[in-house]
């Protein structure tokens, strides 16, 4: 294994994380020259920088909710130059087009993960371990509370639940993220089923965009103002979108929402969900810990949610880790509470401005 | 206990009234008698005392999970619930449905039950032996019983109702058979749905207690003032006081059987005619000085020896205001007015310390407002009004009682401490303690935890991680800042408070982002209202 230099490859800086070595940003939240992108989830993906950087898959999502900007595609495993750094995009699992960073430079490796899972997913490519040096990884779930189920057991309950509720003659709305969530949700629902699923108009987009990139779906149908009765049926919408008056129109509705904070009855009840189902985009503990592991990294750098419970775990197992100061996880006071997660991160400027923006805005953390 | 984890589940996770009561009458249906009187014991709020503390279960989850403490801690710090944190962590295996299903009836008496009293290495070892086979589900409810936590998220009346649909009756016929002393017995549950409306034999059972609403509106609305019946509106505990076969029984609103704490009223009730049931309020009251603050009443609840002095101290007196059986007949479908008459001609009978609470008279609203006014002197909480014509009602059915409370005091605070909630607000920053000022520093006063809008409660909560001073475990210190308006009923000198003061529930009336921290009120205001209807 190379020395690791002391110059860090990658520092946090008031516009994000940057690598001196390449003069580039990493998911940078205030306008910079040259971003590079690890996936497409508003807190990550921002408007105003000159030039982006995203994986191939990921493009048709970027151009969705960015807009004309000037994206350079890049497959996975290609080798990119930035200065005196040697760059490659590789998978994350997160959602469709996600990726990690390799950074090479100065006789030393990093990985950053952006956010990513190890379950199987059929809309986007499985999560590659890449050797590193350093490893920063994101540590949203970071607490042995936190175990996911297989997914097909969680697709199970969601059918249960919409043929209960069909029973009872009312609507199953199931909240999801606009982007990837509901995605994941429609194409894990062809394990069941290959009855339509309405959809809310934010998701509908999206998912337009998954078609189009060749993923299997359940058939989706916009939901209209044509359309009277909705008992029965299951409509995906993003998240918050049960407390508008959009949802009017379904009369009476059982809810539910996919979300690895669901794991937690407290947060569910919190939210005032019928159902709360345990599926996430993001790793669980075992995850975490296995993928650092795996890495074969000297040291782990951690960055949103529980990152300093993940770093005083890892230090007692003689791991070097410590917490990388980021805005994606835009909750500043140390314990979970996806509630702050909607609100402005720290050192972050302005609102991104997203033209295809969900009805209601989209929780920056999970997804 | 699989099929009573399922029923708490879909209890859990569906707020459509109608399905709760589906669930609950699927369950009642399909259970075992002997179940389904468990069930019901749990359903109706009862509870089995902890048989094992937090800490224990804390420190073996330690032993056998090869997490650290410190990050068990953190991790019960986010769940907020020991018993869910526990099932939560211990959830690594794929599934244990394939365990046999042991019934809700043997988990209590033959696993449970016998664990009192049992050396805490055996206690351990079972305890560890059912974590490591249960599915997390059932485990979590296993955690809640050990802990003597228990609670399902369910109304008495929605549990009657889904009583009343199994066995065919009317509600209110199911609430009385579930008013009063009951073993979880397969003959209770048989006798409580029998469809036979048949005498009851139960001799202690009180009746289910009529509650009022709080008048929201002005009292002209009501119309005419004669149609009402005006009382004052005492601070002491509800009370149903029943004689009946030579024996006295003093019922608390919470269905709590309190004869014993209060020796002085049940010698006094047993001089009472039999087939007798009052309705009233415990006071505590002095010979000379009338009614006391709710704080000398405090003093004689929990007690458990009552000693000489204690009784001495704190005396108490039934006020009685209303007459629900007599002569062994229930009177409550008689209109209030009439079984007035009939208490007042009760009074010659009543041995002191039972009185009965003299009604209010006025011939106008304003006129009834204005002797409202006088409340706190009378150390009353304002007006009772009930409806001349009404019958007196189970639980709270609005229209016919309203309570007419004096406005509360208020004092504006700042916030120095808080913590987070429990149950649904387990990971919100919900606790919040106030200060008030003293010299130049700031002295605790109050700790309040309701009265925000769920969208202050996520201002504050993210106002609160930002402006954190210091952590101590799960409370930490805020910049003294935010100042809020509290409400409060009274308030006395405490020893046991370092502002030397305690306010009787106190609770957030609104968030006073207008004034700074240095306009709050001073400990000096506050002493200023001890005397204001509480004698010192």
């Amino acid at each position: 294994m190379p020395e690791p230099t002391s110059a860090p490859l990658v520092v946090p800086t008031a516009a994000g994380l940057y690598c001196p070595a390449g003069d580039f940003h990493v998911d940078p939240w205030r306008p910079v020259e040259r971003a590079v992108i690890t996936h497409g989830h508003s807190d990550h993906a921002r408007l105003g920088h000159a030039r982006y950087w995203a994986a191939r898959p990921g493009l048709g999502i970027l151009r969705k909710r960015l807009g004309d900007v000037d994206v350079v595609p890049v497959e996975y495993g290609e080798p990119l130059a930035f200065g005196r750094a040697r760059v490659s995009f590789h998978p994350a699992g997160h959602v469709l087009g996600s990726a990690q960073i390799r950074i090479e430079a100065d006789r030393a490796t990093w990985v950053i993960s952006g956010d990513y899972k190890r379950e199987p997913d059929p809309t986007c490519a499985p999560f590659e371990v890449v050797a590193c040096d350093t490893f920063v990884s994101e540590a949203t779930f970071a607490l042995p509370i936190y175990r996911w189920r297989p997914t097909a057991e969680v697709v199970d309950e969601i059918r249960e639940w919409w043929l209960a509720n069909r029973r009872a003659g009312v609507a199953s709305v199931l909240g999801c993220y606009a982007l990837g969530k509901a995605q994941r949700v429609l194409a894990e629902l062809l394990r069941v089923t290959d009855e339509p699923v309405y959809v809310h108009g934010a998701v509908a987009t999206l998912t337009d965009v998954y078609r189009e990139a060749g993923v299997a779906m359940v058939p989706t149908l916009p939901v209209s103002a044509a359309r009277k009765d909705y008992a029965g049926e299951l409509i995906v919408a993003p998240p918050g979108a049960d407390a508008t008056p959009w949802m009017r129109r379904f009369g009476k509705a059982s809810t539910g929402f996919c979300s690895g904070w669901m794991r937690v009855r407290g947060n569910r009840r919190r939210r005032g969900y019928d159902r709360g189902f345990v599926l996430s985009d993001h790793a669980d503990w075992p995850s975490l810990l296995r993928t650092i592991r795996e890495t074969r990294a000297r040291r782990a750098l951690l960055t949103h949610g529980h990152s300093d419970v993940l770093v005083r775990y890892l230090r007692e197992q003689g791991v070097e880790a410590g917490a990388l100061e980021t805005a994606f996880a835009g909750e500043d006071g140390g314990t979970d509470t996806p509630a702050t997660a909607g609100g402005p991160p720290l050192g972050a400027v302005g609102a991104p401005t997203d033209a295809n923006a969900p009805a209601v805005p989209e929780r920056a953390r999970e997804a | 206990m699989r099929a009573f984890a399922a029923l708490y589940d879909a209890l859990d996770t569906t707020t459509s009234t109608n399905a709760r009561v589906q669930a609950l009458v699927a369950y009642f249906r399909a259970a075992p008698p002997a179940d389904a009187a468990w069930a019901v014991w749990f359903l109706s709020g009862r509870r089995l005392k902890r048989f094992i503390g937090p800490a224990l279960l804390r420190r073996w989850l330690v032993e056998i999970g090869g997490e650290p403490e410190w990050l068990v801690e953190e991790a019960y710090a986010s769940v907020g619930d020991l018993a869910e944190t526990i099932a939560l962590l211990l959830d690594r295996r794929d599934d244990g449905a394939d365990q046999d299903d042991v019934a809700l009836t043997e988990w209590v008496e033959h696993r449970l039950l016998p664990l009192r009293g049992l050396p805490p290495e055996v206690q351990r070892e079972q305890v560890l032996a059912w974590w490591h086979r249960l599915p997390w589900r059932e485990c979590f409810l296993l955690n809640k019983l050990l802990t003597g936590e228990l609670r399902v998220g369910v109304s008495q009346t929605l549990v009657a109702r889904a009583l009343a649909e199994v066995a065919n009756l009317p509600r209110p016929a199911i609430e009385h058979r579930l008013m009063g002393d009951w073993s979880p017995s397969p003959e209770f549950y048989a006798r409580l749905v029998d469809p036979e409306q048949r005498a009851e034999h139960d001799g202690s059972r009180p009746y289910p207690f009529f509650l009022a609403s709080p008048l929201e509106h002005p009292p002209e609305q009501l119309g005419d003032v004669r149609d009402w019946q005006a009382e004052w509106k005492w601070d002491g505990i509800r009370a149903q006081l029943v004689k009946r076969g030579g024996q006295v029984y003093l019922w608390s609103r919470g269905e709590e059987l309190v004869t014993e704490r209060f020796p002085e009223l049940a010698a006094a009730a047993a001089r009472l005619p039999d087939g007798l049931a009052l309705d009233g309020e415990v006071l505590a009251w002095h010979a000379d000085e009338g009614v006391l603050p709710f704080g000398v009443l405090q003093t004689r609840i929990g007690r458990t020896k009552l000693s000489k002095k204690l009784l001495e101290s704190a005396p108490v007196r039934f006020l009685a205001y209303d007459l629900l059986e007599q002569d062994g007949r229930d009177l409550r479908s008689l209109a209030i007015a009439e079984r007035r008459a009939r208490l007042d001609s009760l009074r010659p009978a009543l041995p002191l310390p039972l009185i009965v609470g003299d009604l209010v008279a006025a011939d106008s609203w304003t006129e009834l407002a204005r002797l409202r006014e006088g409340s706190r002197e009378r150390r009353v909480e304002g007006l009772m009004l009930k409806a001349k014509s009404s019958v007196y009602g189970t639980g709270r059915t609005r229209g016919a009682w309203w309570k007419w409370k004096i406005e509360p005091f208020t004092f504006d605070g700042v916030l120095v401490y808080a913590q987070p909630g429990h149950g649904r607000r387990s990971s919100l920053y919900t606790d919040y303690t106030f200060a008030v000022w003293r010299g130049t520093g700031l002295v605790p006063v109050a700790k309040a935890y309701s009265g925000l809008t769920d969208a202050e409660i996520l201002e504050v909560d993210r106002w609160i991680r930002r402006h954190t001073v210091e952590r101590f475990g799960p409370v930490r210190s805020v910049e003294p800042v935010q100042v809020f308006e509290l409400a409060f009923e009274g308030i006395n000198r405490s020893t046991r408070h370092k502002s030397g003061i305690a306010l009787r529930f106190p609770r957030i009336a609104r968030w006073r982002h207008d004034k700074p921290a240095s306009e709050a009120d001073t400990l000096a205001n506050l002493e200023a209202l001890i005397g204001d209807g509480t004698p010192s």
